[in-house]
């Protein structure tokens, strides 16, 4: 929201500096969010006469000597502009004059004569026409004969002004505008409101002709119409072009400036239908019916559906409301007839219609925050008066008031006073509440500690105790406020419960393992079950998707995490990194069925990822067996199938009997398909595991208990034993740990093929461990243990000892 | 018969060119082993008068005794520097590097979270997971932001269908602890949300905390007091806060905190452009409408709740200038977060 500190000042008496009422807006929670000056890098020009010009001859330039007043009657300048005149007044930059476009005045010698300082032109000092007639000209700019000279042309000009920049909350759609801004003002300086002039008088002349029904008042609560006429096409006061230009619109015409200069001043939207254009001289506020169309002033055709309102004549539309009106009944140079409206939408309906057509204007964007019925009185009026005022047109009697009928009363509420003060935590007076709320226009009353308070109508933000503690907390500051700490509250324990102390251990363990922590994005693109090889059907595949993405490529909730590990391990790469290990702990988002019906299942995942000279199956393998270890867990692996990994370097991870992921080496065609330079892909071997850590974590311990060491000997045994290639040593493990309950270790300590044990054999050492928990483990026991364990892999595998 | 003399300077002889532990063997197996020389003085014994046994017991004794304490003292002279021989002989270049395995760390936005959740700790807060998948009542409506509330539009939301959306905020983490538990009420809701406003200084995809108190008489007070103990534990001792009106549906009065420049300590620096304050995080009283969304009784309770942007809280405490490095995940990056 923009406000002209001038315009501001016609409605409360400010007598602070610009920047103490930037400070106060801040504190008042209305945050400035630029001040722009706009005599910026205007400095010492001023309002000068010319008493004498003369031809430099041989030269194109002139002569001229410039009376600037008291600063100073005889200044020699020459130029070049050959509009000059002898009595023009014209804007004079004296030595070390500044301008906006970033020149500096300095004496300078043209052909032999110095100059000390220059005349401007309108577009030098960034005006234009609107701003001050003849700024456009080509030339020197010509000041009118009733300049004051040597007055400061920044005074002059109406450039000895600021423009604040103001973000409004979306609570406050009362200070979308300069009236709004200065009710607050005024609060806080304790000054009175003068309200803009909104008196006309209606002249007695009724056009019986004009209808105005509103079909769907819940969309369209209040409408306003009123009939003008004889209207006059011509241009705005130069004091009002000026106050719309400095705020960011156009100057167009008085009918359409006035308009806009009700919308930014008021913070009503109005709009002006050329009443000729209008068929039966009706209107007609209603839901549009499906795929009806309109073109909109911006000369775009939109089709529209039944949440879009539209204001109607008899037959077609022509305007969507609150959001823009239609071509057809644009005013025009050959308007005579207007039929003002001012009405109150409902926000969201517009905000809908606004956003479904992706058309934004300033009307669509007050309406959005909500207007109030207040306002929508308010700004009719003021149109009317300006209108009459400006002799635009004539105001008739013609008018017309559909309300769904919402009083018209301020609304009372009672608060009591310690309620407030419950509320902040302070003991703020009754009487300065009485005079802050006061201050705000709330009728107040005051009795045994309850405020009765009459709302203005303009503050429909305003219900409970809470609200008036805001109120009465802004103005009365919050640096009134005393730092305390939970006086009446009970004691908590507070901290990470078990679950989330153990996931930052998993964490940190993986660090000292030489992993990274890393985080990436959960939206992601389909194509990358492309490259990642997902076959059609797979579950991968049933990802959620996103109704509206920001782009394609973050459409949908990602299902799995290795894209994203390999995306960040290649960026790596391409950043001339060479080793890197990464984790990420992440959820991934698992549909229970497609269309999404119900939430999908967040899934907490964890992804690990290893790319570097040092690094193959075994070293991620390592990794694994530490992370088990550490929770003193044991993982048994088999071989697995992952689309996307190496067939032969593929592992399935489980945990007591139940799979919790997979790990391996990521397939050549992945890697080739990733964004490295070529003569890397060749030996770039990433590693990517990626374990259900939801179903980890259930395998966790949730306490634990000590054993006394066990008084019973163990005893332990190595065995050698040569079986196909094709047996996996995983198998073996498994074989002889089910063979008798007494194996209490198994560890593989030699693995190896050679010619002397044949074609497609290999050997294996376990060292095998017997122990009980109830008695000594004798020889005849290990005998026996070892003879089954031999029986047993020997039916299974073929598997003998090795001599 | 020996002369006890003689053994006596044959031993300091033999016992002073020892310079070795085998050579000291050999000096023990002349004199002190069952065959060595003071055995045979002590054997002479035999031919000594009865009376005079006892007195020549007692001298071959002293020459005993005097014998062992000089072979101990040697002993313990070539021991000692048979050691100090070993450990010169093991010296090792210590400067020389090692190969290791790297040291990984923690994500800046792992460490933050962790550091903010640790000040909060003390003061008794637990912390609370919710979903990242939210509805529209958790999300919106009972957060009091109703359907037809412009500041829906304050957070631009990613929609999965009509109802469920990404979550915008973690604030409905106030909503499930409120659901689930009474007060006293002391949470903190750290995770992922996500807006679709994403440009030079958003992400679509960000971290916040929520915090939530609800119990007896709850006030802007404690929510300053709060506040101010944890901007002094996480930027520095001397930092304060500063509270502005602000609006937020759920709270009321809203506010946001500003912290005083933890750089410039208040002067004003580029840092906190020039202002001597830095805004970190927003909060409030919160709405009775939302406890009695909860089934809580604003009568009885009241509550503060506040938001942190945790990425916000990592750039301001890190010097990171640009928001985009947190998600890039490149390691000259990630390696400077240990601590």
């Amino acid at each position: 929201m923009k406000v002209l500190l001038s315009w501001l000042k016609e409605y409360v008496d400010i007598d602070v500096t610009p920047r103490e009422l930037e400070e106060k807006l801040f504190s008042a929670g209305l945050e400035v969010e630029e001040v722009t000056y706009l005599g910026e890098n205007i400095e010492k020009i001023y309002v000068g006469q010319v008493t004498s010009i003369e031809k430099y001859e041989g030269t194109h330039l002139y002569i001229c000597h410039i009376d600037c007043g008291e600063q100073g009657h005889d200044h020699l300048i020459l130029t070049g502009a050959d509009n000059v005149f002898q009595g023009a007044k014209v804007p004079a930059c004296l030595v070390g004059a500044k301008l906006p476009n970033g020149l500096e005045i300095a004496p300078r010698k043209m052909k032999d004569m110095m100059s000390y300082g220059m005349l401007c032109s309108g577009e030098e000092l960034g005006l234009d026409k609107n701003w001050y007639p003849g700024a456009d000209v080509n030339g020197i700019m010509i000041l009118a004969d009733d300049a004051p000279v040597g007055e400061d042309i920044k005074t002059y000009l109406g450039l000895e002004d600021y423009v604040f920049d103001i973000s409004i909350t979306a609570n406050r759609p009362d200070c979308q505008s300069v009236l709004g801004i200065a009710r607050e003002v005024a609060a806080f300086l304790g000054k009175e409101v003068k309200n803009p002039d909104m008196s006309y008088t209606c002249d007695g002349t009724v056009n019986g002709d004009i209808s105005v029904t509103v079909i769907d008042k819940d969309v369209c609560p209040r409408y306003l119409g009123h009939y003008v006429y004889d209207v006059q096409y011509k241009e705005s006061p130069l004091w009002m072009k000026r106050r719309l230009i400095a705020v960011g619109h156009n100057a167009i015409s008085a009918m359409v400036d006035i308009t806009n200069y009700v919308l930014v001043e008021i913070g009503q939207p109005m709009h002006a239908f050329d009443l000729d254009t209008l068929e039966g001289s009706s209107i007609v506020v209603r839901l549009a019916a499906q795929g009806e169309e309109l073109v909109t002033l911006d000369g775009k055709k939109r089709v529209l559906d039944t949440s879009n309102l539209l204001i109607c004549d008899k037959v077609k539309p022509v305007g969507l409301a609150g959001v823009m009106g239609g071509q057809n009944s644009e005013i025009t140079e050959h308007t005579r007839e207007v039929l003002f409206e001012s009405a109150k939408f409902r926000k969201d309906s517009v905000r809908k219609t606004a956003r479904g057509l992706g058309l934004h204007s300033d009307a669509a964007a007050r309406y959005e925050k909500g207007i109030d019925e207040y306002s929508v009185e308010c700004g009719m009026a003021r149109a009317l008066h300006l209108v009459q005022a400006l002799g635009v047109a004539k105001v008739s009697s013609s008018h017309f008031d559909v309300s769904a009928g919402a009083s018209t009363e301020r609304r009372v509420i009672r608060v009591e006073t310690d309620k407030v003060n419950y509320v902040l935590g302070i003991e703020v007076p009754e009487e300065e509440m009485v005079r802050i709320l006061r201050n705000l226009n709330f009728g107040v009353e005051c009795e045994a500690g309850v405020l009765t308070l009459s709302v203005p109508r303009y503050r429909e933000d305003i219900e409970t105790d809470q609200d008036i503690a805001e109120e009465v907390i802004r103005e009365y500051g919050y640096d009134k406020v005393v730092p305390t700490f939970l006086g009446e509250a009970l004691v908590t324990n507070g901290g990470l419960n078990a679950a989330q102390r153990k996931e930052l251990a998993v964490k940190t363990f993986l660090c000292t393992q030489g992993y990274y922590e890393i985080q990436t994005i959960a939206m992601t693109a389909r194509t990358e079950f492309d490259q990642f090889l997902i076959p059609e059907e797979a579950k991968e595949r049933q990802a959620v998707e996103i109704l509206n993405p920001i782009t394609e490529n973050l459409s949908i909730m990602r299902t799995f995490l290795a894209p994203a590990m390999v995306r960040a391990i290649e960026n790596n790469i391409k950043n001339g990194h060479e080793g890197m290990r990464f984790f990420e702990l992440a959820n991934v988002y698992l549909p229970k069925s497609l269309p999404l019906t119900e939430a999908p299942q967040e899934v907490k995942t964890l992804c690990l990822g290893a790319c570097g000279e040092s690094e193959d199956f075994f070293a991620m393998k390592e990794t694994l067996e530490a992370l088990a270890a550490d929770s003193d867990l044991k993982f048994t692996y088999r071989k697995g199938n992952v689309p996307y990994l190496h067939p032969g370097r593929t592992a399935e991870v489980l945990c007591n009997g139940t799979v919790i992921g997979t790990f391996g080496q990521l397939r050549y065609d992945v890697v080739d398909s990733l964004a490295i330079a070529k003569d890397k892909k060749g030996d770039t071997k990433i590693f990517l595991a990626e374990l259900n850590y939801d179903a980890l974590s259930e395998k966790f311990k949730a306490e634990i208990h000590y054993e006394p060491e066990s008084p019973y000997a163990r005893a332990a045994r190595d065995i050698s034993l040569v079986v196909d290639k094709s047996v996996e040593c995983g198998e073996i493990i498994e074989k002889i740990q089910q063979a008798d309950a007494l194996v209490s270790k198994v560890e593989l300590f030699d693995i190896f093929e050679s010619e002397k044990l044949g074609a497609n054999k290999k050997s294996m050492a376990f060292n095998i461990e017997l122990a009980s928990k109830e008695k000594d483990v004798t020889d005849d026991m290990t005998e026996g243990a070892i003879g089954k364990i031999l029986e047993l892999l020997g039916e299974a595998y073929g598997a003998q000892m090795r001599s | 018969m020996f002369n006890a003399d003689d053994l006596k300077k044959a031993f300091l002889a033999d016992i002073e060119s020892a310079a070795s532990e085998i050579q000291l063997s050999d000096v023990w197996k002349k004199y002190l082993s069952k065959t060595g020389s003071v055995q045979k003085l002590m054997n002479g014994i035999k031919e000594v008068a009865k009376e005079e046994k006892k007195a020549y017991g007692q001298f071959v004794n002293e020459v005993k005794t005097w014998v062992q304490e000089k072979y101990d003292e040697k002993k313990a002279q070539i021991e000692a520097y048979e050691l100090e021989q070993k450990y010169q002989r093991e010296a090792i270049d210590v400067t020389v590097p090692v190969k290791r395995r790297p040291v990984g760390n923690l994500h800046p936005l792992t460490a933050v979270k962790h550091e903010i959740i640790n000040v909060f700790a003390g003061m008794g807060f637990e912390v609370f997971e919710g979903p990242e998948i939210e509805d529209d009542d958790h999300n919106f409506t009972r957060l009091n932001v109703l359907k037809d509330h412009p500041s829906r539009d304050m957070q631009d939301t990613f929609w999965l269908t009509e109802d469920l959306l990404l979550r915008t905020h973690t604030s409905p983490g106030q909503i499930r602890v409120m659901d689930s538990k009474r007060p006293p009420i002391k949470v903190l809701v750290p995770g992922k949300v996500f807006r679709s406003d994403s440009d030079a200084t958003h992400s679509p995809m960000f971290s916040q905390m929520e915090g939530l108190v609800v119990d007896r008489h709850i006030t802007l007070c404690d929510l300053q007091g709060m506040l101010d103990e944890f901007v002094k534990n996480l930027f520095s001792d001397a930092a304060k806060t500063r509270l502005r009106p602000s609006y937020f549906p759920f709270t009321e009065p809203s506010v946001e905190v500003d912290v005083s420049c933890f750089k410039c300590g208040g002067a004003g620096c580029p840092l906190c452009k020039g202002t001597g304050w830095i805004e970190v995080l927003g909060g409030g009283v919160v709405n009775k409408k939302v406890l009695e969304n909860c089934g809580i009784d604003p009568e009885a309770y009241s509550g503060l709740a506040f938001g942190i942007g945790i990425e916000r809280i990592a750039m301001l405490k890190y010097g990171i200038n640009h928001m985009g490095k947190l998600f890039e995940n490149d390691v000259e990056f990630l390696k400077q977060f240990k601590a």
